[in-house]
C-alpha cells in the first residue's frame, strides 16, 4: 500500500517536471527550475554519505567545484568539445572524492565533519589563490553551452530536459544503491559499526566506496553547475555552498529520495524568488528551518508522509 | 516585518505577470524600468546598501525622473554570489523586462554576467572597478560612468613623483583581483618615471590582524600606497599607529582605502592621508551640493565610493535619455548615445567616454584635514580629463596584460 502510494507520488512528481516547460510562462522560471534540479543533484549526492552512512560532510561543494572548474577550464583554455570535458570532470571530482575518502574516513562524527570543512576550506582556497589556473575571484566564463547528441542545450527547455534526465539517473543509481547490498552494509556500517566488523565486513572499504559515489554525484552536480551559469567562481566550492547542500538533506528529510530534491526546491525558491520580495529573506530562510525542523524534526517529506499517514488513520 | 522591496510587487506578483513577461515594447507613458543589481545581504552589504542609497538620494532629488520619464527602479540583492547574480539579472532581463541595468557592484559578479548581458543586448552601467570590463574584455552594450581599477592609483603615482618627490616606496594591498589591479597601475606609472616600489605586500582579504604585515614595513620610505576594499583601510591605519609608525612615513590610498564609509571611525589618525578618487563628497559643483545635503537628511552620511556611483550612473543616463526624447527601446542606439555624449553636470564633474565605454573625467587627489571632530577628504589637486589608459596609446597598453598580481613584475623588491 505505501509502496503503492509512494509509486504514485514519484509518478505525479515526473509528470509534473515534465509538465513545466509547458506550465512556466517563461524561460526565466525555466532557468528557476532548472537551478533548483541541478542543485538538488548536489543535495542527493550528500545524503549518499548522510542518509545511508550517517556521516554529515561540510566540504561536499568541492567535488561540484572541483567538477566545475574541470569543464570551465577544458572548455576555456584548452578548447576541448564537451565529449571529452565532461567525463575528465567526472574523474577529476571522483579522484578528489577518493583521496578527501582517505584523509576524512579516519575520523567519525565531529571530527570527520571538521575534517571535510578544512578539506572543502582547502580548496576553496586553491580556487580563490591559484589565479594562473582558476582566475581567482574573477573565475572562469564559458561563452555558451555546447550542442549533444542534437540538443543545443543553449535552449532553455532542452537544457531543462537534459538536467531532468540527469536528475532521474541520479535518483535511480541512488534508488539501486539503497536497495543493493552495499547499501545494507553502507547503513549497517553506520548503526552498528562494531557488528559489521564483527561479522566479517571491512567498515572503512564500505564507508570508502559510498563517500566516493557521493563524490561522484557531486561531481555530475559540478558539470550540470558549469554549463547552467556558464561561470564558476570560488564561491561554487565554499563553506557557504557546502553547508546550503547539508541545509538542504536536512530540511528536505535524510535518508529519503524525494527529501534533498524538495529542500533543494524550497531553498531555490527562498532563494531566488522569495528574495526579489522580501528583504529579509535570510531570515525568513532561517525560520522556515526552524519552524520545519521544530514541527517535523525529520524534515519536510517524511514529516509530511507521516502527517498524511495520521490524517487517513 | 518583511520590507517589501518593489514598487511593482502587485503588478509582477501575482496573476497579472504574463503582462511584463512577454517584453512589450514600452511606450512614453510607461516608466522607465532600470534593474539594479546591488548587494543587501552577505559581506558585501555594506557597500550594497550605500550604493542603493545613493540611487535613492538622486532621484528623490529629481522628482524620481530620468530623461524625463518616471523610474521604476528594480532591486535585487545579489548575495554576492555569482551564480544568484546571474538568476537575478535573467529575473530583471527576461521577467521584470528592464530596459536596462545598473551595477552590479563586485568585480567578479559583472564578470559572471558579462557575456549574458552581451548575448541580449542589455545596456549595462557598470559600477565594479575592474579593468576587464572596458579592457580587454570591453564589452559593446558596457559603459562605467566611474573608473577602472587602476585609473586613479595612475595619477596618484604621478603626484607621488612629482609633487611629493617620493622614489622610495612600498605598496600593501588586499591580495584580491581589485587590491592586485590598484597596486600593479600605480608601480606601473610610479617605476615609468623613475621611482621605485621597493616592497611589496599582500595580506588577504579577510587578515584578522594586521600586526604582522607591519612589522615587515622598512623604515626608510618616503610612502605606502594602500590599495584596501571595505573596512581595511580603517583596521591597516589604525594598527599602523598603534604601532608607532603613524606620521612617518606618509600614507597614500586607492579608491576605496579612505572612503568616506570608514573615514569618520578612522579619526585623528586619518589626518593627512593622501588618496586618489573620481569623486570626493566635499567638491564644490550645485549638483553634488544637492547630492550631499540628501544623502545626509536621508541617511545622515557622507556619499562614498559605494553612494556616488549610483548617482553618476543616473546623471549620465539622464542626459542620454533626454536626447533620445525618452526612447530607450534600441539597445544599440542607447548605448551609443550614452557613450557619444559628453555630460557637463554630474556630481564628479564632466564625464565622456572613450572608446571602450570607460569614462574620461576628474580624478582628484584628496587629503584628509578634520575641523569640528570631522574628517573630509579635501581636494588638493585636480587632474582634468583622466583616461583609463593614463598618459599612454590606448592601443600599445592593450597590447600588455591585464593589472594583475603579477604584472607588471615589480623589479626593485629589496628583500
Amino acid at each position: 500500500m505505501t509502496r503503492f502510494a509512494s509509486m504514485r507520488g514519484w509518478a505525479l512528481t515526473l509528470i509534473a517536471l515534465a509538465m513545466l516547460p509547458f506550465i512556466l510562462p517563461s524561460d526565466y522560471y525555466l532557468g528557476i527550475a532548472t537551478h533548483a534540479l541541478v542543485i538538488a543533484v548536489l543535495a542527493l549526492s550528500l545524503d549518499i554519505l548522510i542518509g545511508q552512512g550517517g556521516m554529515s560532510s561540510l566540504g561536499h561543494a568541492a567535488y561540484l567545484g572541483v567538477s566545475a572548474y574541470a569543464v570551465a577550464w577544458t572548455t576555456r583554455n584548452a578548447g576541448w568539445p564537451a565529449y571529452a570535458a565532461i567525463p575528465f570532470a567526472l574523474a577529476l571530482g571522483t579522484l578528489t572524492a577518493c583521496v578527501f575518502g582517505v584523509l576524512a574516513l579516519r575520523a567519525r562524527g565531529l571530527g570527520f565533519l571538521m575534517i571535510t570543512l578544512a578539506l572543502g576550506q582547502v580548496m576553496w582556497g586553491a580556487a580563490y589563490r591559484w589565479v594562473d589556473l582558476t582566475g581567482g575571484d574573477n573565475g572562469i566564463r564559458m561563452q555558451a553551452r555546447p550542442v549533444l547528441l542534437g540538443f543545443d542545450l543553449n535552449n532553455a527547455t532542452n537544457f531543462y530536459i537534459i538536467v531532468c534526465a540527469v536528475l532521474l539517473t541520479t535518483l535511480i543509481a541512488i534508488y539501486k544503491l539503497d536497495h543493493s547490498a552495499l547499501g545494507a552494509c553502507l547503513r549497517g556500517t553506520r548503526d552498528q559499526p562494531r557488528r559489521m566488523r564483527m561479522l566479517g565486513h571491512d567498515v572503512w572499504k564500505i564507508r570508502f566506496v559510498g563517500f566516493v559515489s557521493a563524490g561522484f554525484w557531486g561531481a555530475v552536480a559540478g558539470v550540470l553547475y558549469a554549463y547552467d551559469y556558464l561561470y564558476v567562481g570560488p564561491s561554487a566550492l565554499s563553506l557557504p555552498q557546502s553547508a546550503e547542500a547539508l541545509l538542504m538533506v536536512v530540511l528536505g528529510g535524510a535518508g529519503t529520495l524525494a527529501g534533498p530534491v524538495a529542500g533543494a526546491i524550497v531553498i531555490t525558491v527562498i532563494k531566488t524568488v522569495v528574495s526579489s520580495y522580501v528583504d529579509r529573506w535570510y531570515t525568513l530562510l532561517g525560520l522556515t528551518f526552524i519552524i520545519v525542523v521544530s514541527v517535523m524534526p525529520k524534515g519536510l517529506v517524511p514529516g509530511i508522509r507521516s502527517w498524511m499517514k495520521g490524517n487517513r488513520a | 516585518m518583511f520590507q517589501l522591496s518593489r514598487r511593482g510587487i502587485l503588478k509582477t506578483g501575482l496573476g497579472a505577470s504574463a503582462l511584463t513577461l512577454t517584453g512589450i515594447p514600452a511606450r512614453a507613458a510607461d516608466p522607465l524600468r532600470i534593474g539594479f543589481l546591488t548587494v543587501k545581504t552577505g559581506p558585501l552589504a555594506a557597500g550594497g546598501i550605500q550604493m542603493e542609497q545613493g540611487m535613492l538620494a538622486w532621484l528623490k532629488l529629481n522628482k524620481n525622473k530620468i530623461g524625463g520619464r518616471d523610474v521604476e527602479l528594480m532591486v535585487a540583492d545579489t548575495n554576492g554570489v555569482p551564480a544568484t547574480t546571474r538568476t537575478k539579472t535573467q529575473e530583471l532581463v527576461e521577467r521584470q523586462g528592464a530596459n536596462l541595468l545598473i551595477g552590479p557592484l563586485a568585480a567578479f559578479e559583472a564578470l559572471a554576467v558579462a557575456d549574458y548581458t552581451e548575448a541580449h543586448k542589455m545596456p549595462t552601467l557598470g559600477l565594479a572597478a575592474f579593468d576587464e570590463g572596458t579592457q580587454k574584455g570591453a564589452q559593446k552594450y558596457f559603459a562605467r560612468p566611474t573608473s577602472s581599477a587602476g585609473q586613479a592609483s595612475h595619477v596618484l603615482a604621478a603626484y607621488c613623483y612629482t609633487e611629493l618627490k617620493m622614489r622610495r616606496m612600498a605598496v600593501i594591498a588586499d591580495d584580491f583581483a581589485y587590491g592586485h589591479q590598484q597596486t600593479s597601475a600605480f608601480l606601473r606609472v610610479f617605476e615609468d618615471m623613475g621611482g621605485k616600489i621597493v616592497q611589496k605586500i599582500l595580506p588577504p582579504l579577510n587578515a584578522p590582524d594586521y600586526g604582522t604585515y607591519i612589522s615587515q614595513i622598512k623604515t626608510n620610505l618616503d610612502g605606502i600606497f594602500m590599495g584596501f576594499a571595505g573596512s581595511n583601510g580603517f583596521r591597516f591605519t589604525k594598527a599602523f599607529f598603534e604601532y608607532g609608525l603613524g606620521g612617518k612615513i606618509q600614507l597614500v590610498g586607492g579608491l576605496t582605502a579612505m572612503d568616506e564609509a570608514i573615514l569618520q571611525q578612522t579619526g585623528e589618525d586619518a589626518v593627512g592621508i593622501i588618496s586618489g578618487n573620481f569623486y570626493t563628497p566635499s567638491l564644490e559643483n550645485p549638483e553634488n551640493k544637492a547630492f550631499v545635503a540628501q544623502m545626509n537628511a536621508d541617511y545622515k552620511a557622507d556619499p562614498g565610493y559605494y553612494a556616488c556611483g549610483p548617482a553618476i550612473v543616473a546623471a549620465v543616463l539622464d542626459a542620454a535619455i533626454t536626447k533620445l526624447g525618452g526612447k530607450v527601446d534600441d539597445p544599440d542606439l542607447l548605448i551609443s548615445t550614452i557613450r557619444s555624449n559628453t555630460v557637463p553636470n554630474t556630481i564628479r564633474g564632466p564625464v565622456k567616454f572613450d572608446a571602450y565605454g570607460q569614462a574620461i573625467g576628474n580624478i582628484y587627489v584628496r587629503k584628509v584635514t578634520r575641523a569640528g571632530g570631522k574628517n573630509t577628504n579635501t581636494v588638493i589637486k585636480t587632474y582634468e580629463n583622466v583616461s583609463q589608459f593614463w598618459t599612454y596609446d590606448p592601443a600599445e597598453f592593450l597590447k600588455n596584460p591585464t593589472y594583475s598580481r603579477d604584472w607588471p613584475v615589480a623589479k626593485n623588491l629589496e628583500n
